[in-house]
């Protein structure tokens, strides 16, 4: 396979500038375990394969996140299959496991799910956000706890299911984060989060194979997942029904959503209709207006304080310029002058050319070249130099 | 792998020769105890040889052994033979030791049972059960060593008897069943069962324990501890699993679980699983005749491990370790680890050992056991049992003397927490 050290040293020198902090060269531990994070997928399936037939030792967790039992109310349509989460999946994992023998275990992360990710996710709809849970997912959960364990357990790194890209930059220490060669997976866009020390204890295996040879490569190590259909949803909202979710689970906390109406309205102002609760939009919907109107007609922005949800027509809903906070700087130190990047706002954009221009600490401006539809708070802006991720941010 | 088990009390092996009085039962001897052909006498005879080994290990009478599918079932045996959730149900102070029928009927919601904090999941879940059905449920509290007072046992009774005085009548809940297991299967502890049947039978109530953890690791008679309901389960015994015993007092009016054939006096239908059965009762009577000699000797090697533990691991202490315990058990607390963690490094070094109860995935989920002992959740998660056996050897202590501190130590130098609190020092 590829080496993870690839010599590299033209593309980010252009026109950021990079001081590389050194890293302390990496303590081996029990050279050749390997913890694989284990879905019960075929991915992170065909990874506990993949790093078998290359003779590491391999150990698989599989976390438990979210009890499917709670908030029964969502589970009236039958029984949900092939989730993240479910037991079925669980089940899976260890069958993978028990056909490639070797140890297997569930980890419970209930708790530390619950407090970083859908308590966050569900308060920042009710703010009119539209969260990302799966980065903080991946940046609070995967390679915090799960990774700690995973080190404490005597494994060296934790290999995932990603499609992204790992190396070491040997001219600037730093470890850096690269989209997947097979575009169409990337999913860079939700790893954005991760720092020096979490990179440099992971590992992307399928970082260089495309979905096709994944799944060939289960089939051929006969992996009782190796025709499993991908899940698409959200892990702990099976039904893909997030303001259903966000009802349910508030009911749970005792803090049922009750009288939530507010005015929908134009850009200047004028009353057009009314809404159940700003956590039923996100920018740029059209469905679900609950009015028929002449033009078609998008959501603008959602005013929480207000409790108003703006509408307009598709020309207003383009944007040149926004602002991201929370900003980190995965391959580089953080600029100091305004940089070219191409900018991608959401998991299905196409990453457009900007200009960025630091502003305080963590936060940056983005201009860019032409204006984009839909700048949406609450997700990411994810700054790419060709294959390499700069780093990324919350768009506010 | 060198693999070192100390996990006993989620099973044990079956013995050798537990297995071999268990084989020609498969094929040779296969008959139906049930049947009145040759084959199926043969059957029954071995199946009555061990409800006799079984019945001695407890001191019973033979006939007062029920077999089952094991602990979980005695335990539901036990608990909805005696409240009745559904409609009514004798009064058992009333019938108690009564062959003829009931004289009095009493709903759902003037049932009582009273049961402690730390019971197993199997008679947890069913009061729980009951609960939903209307029954008043008393789960008592326990010290922070596991053991439960007699005396709170004495308070919780209600005797159902209505205030003459008041107007309209009002009829209160009577205690129908007292169920306390007898010892603890993550700390060890054991309970006063004498003293709480004596207090269960001068109240004239229904006393069950479920003695899964004890029976075959310490003595245990019937008699001496009045009870009126005991479960017992086969694997922990070095018996298969699968196979159980509950001991039903004679003269206890229980309803039967299940509805079939007669077999079992009609306690219990379906064919008796005659292997099972013979493999329980071999165990049980190994168990009778060696259990003083181990208690004597895996006593002796929990207590290296638990005092080698204690000074090789900082901050460690032992949970429950002032109450009675059973000889094989000891659960510590190493604070600033995650047990879960701890439990899957030591797994990869190859020493088996436990901590809480496992969930239907396999996940770890705080022991409530732990939390009734008053343990904090942090404390509770940092907690692992070992539990020893009839096969374990001082070498086995050795390795796991070796193995634990190291991991526990690398579990420390990664864990946070610890680093900020020992940093505070």
């Amino acid at each position: 396979m590829h080496s993870r050290r690839i010599s590299y040293n033209k593309i980010v020198a252009m026109n950021v500038a990079c001081q590389f902090d050194t890293l302390p060269e990496r303590a081996e531990t029990q050279r050749g375990l390997i913890a694989v994070a284990m879905s019960g997928g075929v991915d992170s399936s065909a990874v506990a394969a993949l790093l078998q037939q290359q003779g590491r030792s391999v150990v698989g967790l599989t976390m438990q996140l979210w009890n499917q039992r709670r908030l029964p109310e969502l589970q009236a349509d039958g029984p949900v299959q092939h989730r993240c989460c479910s037991l079925d999946d669980v089940y899976d994992a260890k069958a993978v496991a028990q056909h490639l023998n070797f140890p297997h275990y569930v980890v419970n992360f209930e708790k530390q799910f619950e407090a970083r990710i859908v308590r966050p996710f569900v308060d920042q709809y009710l703010a009119g956000r539209t969260p990302i849970a799966c980065t903080n997912c991946n940046t609070e959960v995967k390679f915090e706890p799960l990774l700690r364990m995973a080190r404490q357990i005597g494994a060296e790194r934790l290999a995932t299911g990603h499609y992204a890209r790992i190396r070491k930059n040997d001219d600037t220490g730093r470890w850096e984060l690269l989209r997947a060669r097979d575009e169409t997976k990337d999913q860079s866009y939700f790893l954005w989060g991760l720092s020096q020390e979490q990179l440099s204890r992971s590992d992307f295996p399928l970082g260089e194979l495309t979905k096709e040879e994944v799944r060939a490569l289960a089939r051929r190590a006969k992996l009782p997942v190796a025709e499993k259909p991908e899940s698409m949803e959200l892990c702990f909202v099976p039904t893909g029904n997030y303001v259903q979710f966000i009802q349910a689970y508030s009911q749970e906390r005792g803090t049922p959503l009750q009288n939530r109406e507010g005015e929908i309205v134009n850009q200047t102002g004028d009353v057009i209709g009314r809404h159940h609760g700003v956590h039923n939009f996100t920018i740029g919907q059209r469905k679900g207006l609950g009015f028929a109107a002449g033009k078609p007609l998008y959501v603008l922005s959602i005013d929480p304080e207000k409790n108003r949800v703006v509408v307009g027509e598709d020309d207003v809903l383009r944007k040149t310029a926004c602002e991201v906070e929370g900003v980190n700087w995965i391959s580089c130190n953080t600029p100091s002058a305004p940089l070219r990047a191409f900018a991608k706002i959401r998991h299905k954009h196409e990453p457009a050319p900007a200009t960025i221009e630091p502003l305080d600490a963590g936060i940056v401006r983005l201009n860019f070249d032409t204006p984009q539809r839909a700048i949406t708070p609450g997700q990411a802006a994810v700054l790419y130099h060709g294959n390499l991720v700069l780093g990324g941010g919350w768009l506010r | 792998m060198n693999r070192v088990y100390l996990d006993y009390n989620a099973t044990t092996p079956v013995e050798p020769d537990v297995l071999d009085a268990m084989l020609p039962y498969f094929s040779g001897e296969f008959g139906n105890a049930a049947s009145i052909h040759t084959p199926g006498q043969r059957a029954r005879g071995a199946v009555e040889t061990a409800r006799e080994q079984v019945a001695a290990l407890i001191g019973a009478r033979p006939q007062e052994i029920v077999f089952t599918s094991g602990g979980t079932e005695s335990d539901n045996h036990a608990i909805f033979g005696i409240v009745n959730p559904l409609v009514s149900g004798p009064f058992p102070n009333l019938d108690k030791n009564d062959d003829g029928p009931p004289q009095r009927h009493v709903l759902s919601q003037h049932k009582h049972i009273i049961t402690t904090a730390l019971e197993h999941e199997a008679v947890l879940n069913a009061c729980q059960a009951l609960e939903k059905d209307g029954v008043a449920v008393t789960y008592l509290s326990v010290d922070r060593d596991g053991r439960v007072a007699p005396d709170a046992v004495r308070r919780a009774i209600q005797t159902g008897r209505s205030d003459p005085n008041s107007f309209p009548s009002h009829v209160p809940p009577a205690t129908s069943l007292i169920t306390i297991m007898h010892a603890n299967n993550e700390l060890g502890t054991i309970q006063p069962l004498e003293e709480i049947g004596r207090i269960a039978n001068e109240a004239d109530i229904y006393f069950h324990t479920d003695a899964v953890q004890s029976a075959g690791k310490i003595p245990i008679d019937v008699n001496e501890l009045q009870v009126d309901l005991l479960s017992v389960s086969g694997h922990k015994l070095y018996a298969p699993k699968g196979i159980g015993a509950l001991y039903i007092r004679g003269g206890t009016r229980l309803r039967q679980l299940l509805y079939g054939g007669h077999h079992q006096r009609g306690f219990r239908p379906g064919t008796e699983n005659v292997a099972g059965i013979v493999g329980l009762g071999k165990a049980a009577e190994i168990a009778r005749l060696s259990l003083a000699e181990d208690a004597q000797r895996v006593s002796t090697l929990r207590d290296k491990l638990q005092q080698g533990l204690l000074q090789r691991v900082p901050q460690s202490r032992v949970n429950g370790g002032a109450a009675p315990r059973t000889p094989n058990t000891t659960n510590l607390v190493f604070p600033g680890i995650e047990g879960e963690a701890l439990l899957i490094a030591l797994d990869l070094k190859g020493l088996a050992c436990s901590t809480g109860a496992a969930c239907s995935s396999g996940a770890v989920e705080p022991s409530h056991v732990l939390t009734a002992i008053g343990l904090p959740p942090e404390e509770a998660r940092a907690s692992l049992r070992f539990s020893l056996g009839r096969h374990t050897t001082s070498a086995d202590i050795d390795f796991a003397l070796s193995v634990v501190p190291a991991a526990i130590a690398q579990l420390r130098e990664l864990s946070p927490t610890y680093q900020k609190a020992v940093a505070h020092e």
